[in-house]
């Protein structure tokens, strides 16, 4: 065996020991960094045993005309010294609280610029794990919280960059049966979230709370910001009144997001939720920032103001708590609150063949044409041998080259085939092959099948070396 | 060279300039381009564009697939925010916006990632 091999497999397995103790020292950390907290804020003026942490939010006067301890006056001291903001804007701030609602790539830089400018008390919503295809975006999160809830990393992410303020964690998803107590507890609410049915009920709970909203939202290469419910200004109604159709939403995980995108909006949303806290300068009500990263513009525009016909928040509407509690977002919006990637049945059992079946026909030899409908650029990440690929919106523009391909196959297999030649179609998860399936059907495919659950259930039950994305 | 000099300044008096713009994924319907730099024919014995003509001009001559993605009946559909110079259309009259030369229209699909 290699002397090298073997050291570098002897250093591996240090790592991953001294990895695993790390992650749980830093959970220990964590926990008592809350518990201390707690403590701290029952009895505001308790020490903390080094003496090196001063209280957190401190009552006491100290002399100045504020109420600032020498600590915070050094930590927030560039804050201090602009004019427009100063002692007074710090102070709002250090009394101020606010919520985040998902700790995910508009979440990540708000959060630890939140935690780091002083918001005296910030609070984390979010379900979710920590998970690698988050880290080119989600920069709150380190590699060591992977499989851990987003929450905790964030929190614990938070309380490193200042361990003065208080950070509150609510590792559950936000839905109509929680969102009133949590968001009460609150002064502004950030929507940091990926899904319209959250967009419309964090937008109702702060109507029903009367709670200011900066939302902010990124896709792809651009990126959106505007400032809800604020001194009369418009809720999220009065702007969208009906939800769009639940395939015009496009989402991160199939149409893809450039990482730094969603933290330029994130860290806006921050300044938003800064300004309303100390009271500066004029918060993006009536008002949407648009951005888009390729061009390199912002653009401003004005946008209406509130609606005396809105349903939320209009003349004759006004939400109460209990239609608030009873109002199903869901079907609403048609879509799920907490998205799972979409699962279509289209096609009868025996139009289809899972990823098993699949590789049974390979290994017989069986002759037969694979087609892969996905994009081009996805195609390019990764697909299987000797798979044609014709993206499903091209797909009847080119039934000619399928057919030949089919024929070339026949020939070459002889005669023995009996019934034609077999078409497969795959594609990411196994919606679009079924579509797919379902046209080439009708334009007299007949033979065409779907394998179910695409490259995704190919990786996961038959071969775990092809790449998911 | 004279004849078309005419042409053209035949078709200052009926043609309107526009930018039209779209984002937010709406692009996508367009072949993936974001800025159109326009010329919209006003019909004949019209005196304005209203956003209304504007819709449908643009629903015959930029959309290249999946128009419900757009539109939803004379309208945009629910989701899509109509801008005149950075101005929301609710501001201006909606449809009956009556539009000049050189305007700037565009249209926003509202995102909602994270
Ligand atoms: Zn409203």
């Amino acid at each position: 065996m290699d002397p090298d091999c073997g050291e570098a497999s002897r250093i591996l397995l240090q790592l991953e020991t001294l990895k695993s103790t790390k992650t749980e020292i830093e959970r220990q950390i964590s926990a008592l960094e809350a518990q201390l907290q707690e403590i701290n804020l029952q009895h505001p003026n308790a020490t903390v045993p080094n003496g090196s942490c001063p209280p957190v939010i401190p009552s006491v006067d100290s002399g100045y005309g504020h109420d600032l301890s020498p600590q915070m006056i050094y930590r927030y001291s560039r804050h201090l010294l602009l004019p427009a903001f100063g002692v007074q804007g710090q102070s709002k701030l250090l009394k101020s609280s606010v919520l985040v609602v998902g700790a995910g790539g508009l979440g990540s830089p708000a959060l630890l610029y939140l935690a780091a400018c002083g918001v005296g008390r910030l609070g984390i919503v979010d379900h979710d794990v920590v998970e690698l295809n988050n880290m080119h975006r989600q920069i709150i999160h380190t590699e060591g919280f992977i499989g851990q809830p987003k929450v905790r990393s964030a929190a614990t992410a938070c309380r490193s960059i200042n361990s003065t303020i208080q950070v509150v964690e609510y590792q559950e998803p936000l839905r109509t049966s929680n969102a009133l107590e949590i968001l009460s507890k609150y002064d502004i609410i950030v929507d940091a979230t990926d899904n319209a049915p959250s967009r419309y009920m964090i937008s109702d709970c702060c109507v029903v709370l009367g709670k200011p909203l900066v939302s902010g939202a990124a896709v792809g290469l651009e990126g959106q910001l505007t400032v809800f419910n604020y001194n009369d200004g418009p809720c999220y109604r009065c702007l969208f009144p009906t939800p769009p159709p639940a395939t015009a939403c496009q989402r991160c995980s199939d149409s893809g997001v450039l990482g730094v995108v969603p933290g330029v909006i994130g860290c806006l949303q921050a300044l938003e939720a800064i300004k309303i806290a100390s009271e500066i300068g004029e918060a993006l009500s009536e008002r949407m920032l648009l951005f888009d990263a390729l061009s390199g513009r912002i653009r401003i525009v004005k946008i209406r103001g509130r609606s005396l016909q809105c349903v939320a928040c209009g003349e004759n509407a006004p939400f109460s708590k209990q239609q608030f509690q009873e109002f199903d977002y869901e079907k609403f919006t048609q879509s799920p609150l907490t998205p799972l990637p979409l699962k279509l049945k289209l096609l009868r059992a025996d139009s289809r063949i899972n990823t098993k079946e699949y590789k049974e026909k390979l290994v017989s030899g069986e002759a037969h044409v694979l087609i892969d409908v996905r994009p081009e650029h996805h195609f390019k990440i990764v697909s299987l041998p000797n798979s044609l690929n014709i993206p499903l919106p091209s797909l009847e523009s080119r039934l000619p080259e399928i057919s030949s391909a089919l024929k070339e196959k026949e020939e070459h297999q002889g005669t023995d085939s009996g019934s034609g030649g077999r078409l497969y179609v795959i594609c990411r998860r196994g919606n679009d092959s079924q579509r797919a399936v379902q046209f080439l059907h009708k334009m007299g495919f007949t033979s065409a099948r779907d394998i179910i659950g695409g490259l995704e259930g190919w990786a996961h039950d038959v071969d775990p070396n092809v790449p998911t994305y | 060279m004279l004849l078309f000099l005419l042409v053209s300044k035949l078709c200052r008096f009926s043609d309107m300039k526009l930018t039209v713009e779209f984002g937010g994924g709406l692009e996508l319907l367009c072949n993936s381009v974001k800025i159109h730099n326009v010329n919209v024919e006003l019909q004949s014995g019209a005196e304005k564009l209203t956003m209304k003509d504007l819709l449908s001009w643009i629903r015959t001559n930029l959309i290249k697939e999946r128009p419900e993605m757009f539109m939803k009946g004379d309208t945009v559909r629910p989701g899509v925010l109509a801008l005149v110079n950075d101005c929301d259309w609710e501001l201006s009259g909606q449809l009956d916006t009556t539009l000049e030369e050189k305007d700037v229209v565009v249209f926003i699909s509202t995102l909602h990632g994270g």
